[in-house]
């Protein structure tokens, strides 16, 4: 890895939930993984991700992503691993 | 995965196919052929075969559609076609064209791939396409055009080795191989060899488009009614632009063919054929770039296919996005301060023509009846206005049009299930409008009141919202059809529902210019007002009975303005805060402490009661109700007129005058100032100039300069406004912020000081110098745009001539930021149009996919936010533990330092968490 973007300001944390974890989250906002905002394998972040469990990530997995918000303080998004 | 389900649609889209019409297919669905480029005989009925054939369509009335017999608005109108004589490019296909034929051989006419190289590509297209559940993905798209652009990149063709010729277009419709012209019928040869199997990589499906129906041997026709002929009043037929280019098509068409079969010379038949492919490209499109539009005999261009679809005015737009609509009226605007701001007056002539459908139920039978009786006119005694009926409409839809003559009849027949359409009465609630609609506030709904003139009325607190003034604006009117969406209508889009704004958390209708002068007078300092004078005031806002006065002054009673004003506030209402007044220095009146719905000091102005700054008008509306804050402008702003009324108030030129002492000292501030810049140039051209840091030398000078000028503008008007008194009604405008800026006084009695284009001094004009007035190289301040003098002493040619410089780039600039916010916005709302926050917080779209997971990601309604806060804690502080609380003895300065450091403390706590929190992130 040339650059880990993880380390950028900019960058929000992601974290990979466990399919476990992931079902959680869907049925308490009541929705399926069609209607989750997407993340593509490819990206650094889904890439770094990889790194650090040591194994490639499926389509369908769910990222928690984690960032700092103007208005809220500290904001919590979900995005669905899609193939790029 | 988990299917959404469909909330009552009962049938949804799942993929839209595009495909091509093949000439068989043309001729299949033509009701006619058509031959011959005429359209009426001598009587002025169509000919057969001609453009107006009665096979396509009718617009006459009287007469019967040839294909299926239907009349006027029965028949939908029926497509024909012309068998063209040679075949001609369409310019709408002309990209793919031209990477079809790059793409093949020029030998074989197969696709450029190998077979491996085709199948991978097609593998690749399943996958994409196999994600996209059902219909083809945007990769897809990528695939296609990558494998185009590899089979371009090929020389020589894998499948019969032929060497391959470069294929350039010219604009817009000429193909040229290595240079020799290539003809529309060489083109589509090359492109019916083209295997089926080869379409598919470059993701054409063959099933519904081959290549060469790209290439037109017969062109479609339109139905008449697609193109109808208007007849004048003279009695000439005028004809649709469409049929005139279809005329032009069949002439050409004809003599191409008579000239091709009597053997003309080659030169000739292509002349024609070139003249025919002209004809057709700009019946398609007539703004194709690189051939000339064709033109009406008048000059104006014509309008085609594209541009009847293209733009704004285009159908898109113009018919499909956006309609004209019935139950609505636009004239112009005019004030009106004594109704309230939920209300717009109409005229009678405009309440006359409008109407609310009433259905005929049992219980309002016979008043209904009534109503029709009177007929369309009805008025009292003294001619005062009565609603009437216009039409009533039966249960089968049709509309009875109701005259003085018919009246009592057709009320006779009015029964259950009728529908009377009542014309407009004071309390029906219509909406308003006014372009451009930029936000949720430009269409607000209105009470009715039905009065005399011919303009429509509205509250002047209103106008900020819309707007709008007086100077010819115009707006719109509609009436509302349904019981629903006139419940809608109260609920969600009465004007007092918009006082607070979601665009910043406060209010944004309030009062405004005159509004503000006349609460200010009532209540600076002792304003008082004798018995006769409180009673008027009082009914102003319809309170019976006196207060007890509370000023004595000659043995005469008297009513003080602020014991008055306290009179509509709240009784339990209680806030500190800093008037417009006092936005400098701490005189009486400057801070405003109300107490239990009483003013103990400070004065009404901007910042109490005005649109966007009005702390009470905030306040009352967040804590009182939208009701409660409605009456309480409508009421400030009654007296405020009323005040205004009764004291007179007016401005002009002379509330500029100052003394000869104060102009003198004037003159000498900015005889010095100049004088001190004429010496930083001096200072510069020697050399001696001291260099600011991160600036050139010139740069310097610039700065210094600007400085030095701008001090002596200031201190100028700080010295005129020394002599304006208190009591100068420009003085109370401004400083009351009802009109005008102090700045703008100093600029009329002082001086109006440096110019600036571009933000610099100024520098164009002529080599080295602004204006051939000034020597070359002349740096000093009358040479680069000061202005010495004041709007009221007049400014001298090369002054007003830099004024007009720095004048002209204000007004560029606003023309150039409306048209480019305008596109921008449009832009916006086609993206955000139609999300919409639901149930659980979440944003979503149309396929309940989630944008956001919490709206705003705080969750917070920013019309009910305080200035964009969640919270005010400033407000819950005093509220719990009292005014002392926040306040020492002055209030408002030491509230905000008091809360200051607690607001603080609390930063350093979420950062703390914060930190943690990115801390994580970096792990």
């Amino acid at each position: 890895m040339a650059f880990n973007v993880m380390e950028h300001d900019m960058v929000p944390e992601h974290h990979l939930l466990s399919e476990k974890e992931a079902d959680g989250v869907l049925a308490e906002l009541r929705v399926g993984r069609e209607q989750l905002p997407k993340i593509k394998s490819g990206d650094p972040a889904i890439r770094f991700l990889e790194e650090v469990v040591g194994e490639p990530i499926a389509e369908g997995r769910v990222i928690k992503v984690v960032r700092l918000s103007a208005t809220a303080g500290v904001f919590v998004a979900y995005r669905v691993v899609v193939e790029r | 995965m988990m299917p959404t389900p469909l909330h009552g649609v009962s049938k949804r889209i799942q993929a839209l196919r595009f495909g091509l019409l093949s000439p068989d297919e043309i001729r299949r669905m033509s009701a006619t052929k058509i031959i011959t480029a005429d359209t009426y005989d001598d009587d002025g009925f169509p000919i057969d075969m001609g453009l107006m054939d009665l096979h396509m369509g009718v617009i006459e009335p009287g007469l019967r559609c040839k294909t299926c017999g239907g009349r006027v608005d029965d028949c939908p109108g029926h497509f024909g076609h012309i068998d063209l004589a040679m075949p001609v490019i369409h310019v709408g296909y002309i990209k793919e064209i031209k990477t079809l034929l790059q793409s093949t051989c020029r030998a074989c006419g197969r696709l450029l791939l190998s077979r491996e190289e085709k199948q991978e590509y097609l593998d690749e297209m399943r996958k994409s396409d196999a994600l996209a559940a059902g219909g083809e993905s945007p990769r897809t798209m990528e695939i296609t055009k990558q494998a185009a652009r590899d089979a371009m990149k090929r020389q020589v063709c894998p499948h019969c080795k032929a060497d391959q010729m470069k294929i350039t277009l010219d604009k817009p419709t000429t193909f040229r191989e290595d240079g020799h012209k290539l003809t529309p019928k060489e083109v589509r040869e090359r492109l019916e060899r083209m295997p089926d199997e080869d379409l598919r990589p470059l993701g054409i499906n063959p099933d519904v488009a081959r290549p060469e129906w790209m290439i037109l041997t017969v062109l479609s026709v339109p139905p008449v009614t697609v193109r109808p002929s208007i007849t004048l009043e003279s009695g000439d037929r005028s004809e649709d632009d469409l049929t005139h280019k279809l005329v032009d098509v069949l002439r050409i068409n004809q003599r191409l063919r008579e000239n091709r079969d009597a053997g003309a010379p080659q030169l000739i038949v292509e002349d024609l054929w070139e003249l025919l492919q002209y004809h057709v490209t700009t019946y398609y499109d007539n703004q194709t770039s690189g051939i000339p539009p064709a033109r009406h005999r008048s000059g104006r261009p014509l309008k085609t296919l594209v541009q009847r679809l293209k733009g704004k005015e285009g159908r898109f737009r113009s018919n499909l996005s956006g309609k004209r609509v019935n139950f609505s009226a636009r004239t112009v605007i005019s004030p009106d301060p004594l109704i309230s701001i939920n209300e717009v007056g109409i005229p009678y002539q405009a309440a006359r023509e409008l109407t609310v459908p009433v259905h005929v139920q049992a219980y309002n039978q016979e008043i209904v009846k009534e109503w029709v009786i009177r007929g369309p006119k009805p008025t009292g005694e003294n001619g005062e206005y009565i609603p009437g009926v216009n039409y009533i409409i039966r249960p089968d839809g049709r509309r009875i049009r109701v005259t003085d003559k018919n009246a009592e009849t057709v009320a006779d027949a009015v029964e259950l299930g009728y529908v009377v359409e009542r014309q407009l009465v004071d309390g029906d609630i219509v909406l308003f409008n006014r372009q451009p609609s930029l936000h949720r506030m430009s269409i607000m709904a209105h009470q009715v009141r039905v009065m005399a003139g011919k303009t429509f009325r509205l509250n002047l607190a209103v106008c900020p919202p819309y707007n709008a003034d007086f100077d010819g604006d115009e707006m719109n009117l509609h009436v509302l059809q349904s019981e629903e969406a006139r419940a809608e209508a109260k609920i969600l889009m009465k004007v007092q529902e918009h006082i607070l704004s979601p665009r910043f958390g406060g209010p944004v209708i309030g009062a405004i210019h005159d509004h503000i002068t006349g609460a200010f007078l009532m209540t600076y300092k002792d304003a008082r007002f004798t018995r006769d004078e409180t009673s008027y005031l009082l009914s102003m806002v319809g309170r019976a009975g006196l207060p007890k006065p509370d000023m004595k002054a000659d043995g005469q009673s008297y009513w003080s303005g602020k014991l008055l004003f306290s009179t509509i506030l709240p009784e339990d209402l209680t806030v500190t805060f800093r008037a417009s007044i006092g936005s400098r220095g701490d005189e009486e009146d400057a801070v405003v402490r109300i107490e239990k719905g009483k003013i103990r000091e400070g004065v009404m102005d901007e910042n109490a009661i005005g649109a966007f700054k009005g702390k009470l008008v905030d306040r009352i509306a967040r804590d009182y109700g939208t009701e409660r804050a409605r009456q309480f402008i409508d009421d400030a702003t009654r007296f405020a007129i009323a005040t205004i009324m009764l004291r007179g108030f007016t401005t002009g030129i002379d509330d500029e005058d100052i003394p000869q002492e104060a102009k003198d000292e004037i003159a000498e501030v900015l005889e010095r100032a100049m004088e001190e810049v004429a010496g930083l140039v001096e200072a510069y051209k020697g050399g001696e100039l001291e260099q600011m840091p991160g600036r050139s030398l010139e740069e310097t000078l610039e700065v210094e300069a600007m400085k030095k000028l701008g001090r002596s503008r200031d201190d100028a008007g700080e010295i005129a406004s020394r002599h304006l008194g208190v009591e100068n009604s420009a003085v109370i405008m401004a400083r009351s912020g009802a009109r005008g800026s102090m700045l703008n006084l100093s600029q009329m009695a002082g001086s109006i000081g440096q110019q600036a284009v571009r933000g610099e001094r100024i520098s164009r004009g002529y080599w080295k110098r602004t204006l051939p007035h000034f020597q070359p190289e002349d740096l000093g301040a009358e040479a680069k745009g000061f202005v010495r003098s004041s709007y009221k002493s007049g400014l001298n040619p090369t002054e007003y001539f830099f004024h007009s410089m720095g004048g002209r780039e204000g007004l560029v600039d606003t023309a150039v930021r409306t048209s480019r916010s305008g596109y921008m916005q449009r832009r916006l709302i086609n993206v955000l149009e139609d999300l919409k926050v639901m149930e659980d917080r979440t944003v979503r779209n149309t396929a309940k996919t989630i944008i956001q997971f919490r709206f705003g990601e705080d969750g917070v309604d920013p019309m009910r936010s305080i200035g964009g806060e969640a919270v005010d804690l400033d407000d819950i502080l005093t509220g719990v533990l009292g005014p002392e609380a926040l306040s020492g003895a002055q209030g408002a300065g030491h509230a905000v330092a008091g809360y200051g450091a607690q607001e603080k403390d609390m930063v350093v706590e979420l950062e703390d968490d914060s930190a943690a929190l990115s801390d994580d992130a970096e792990d």
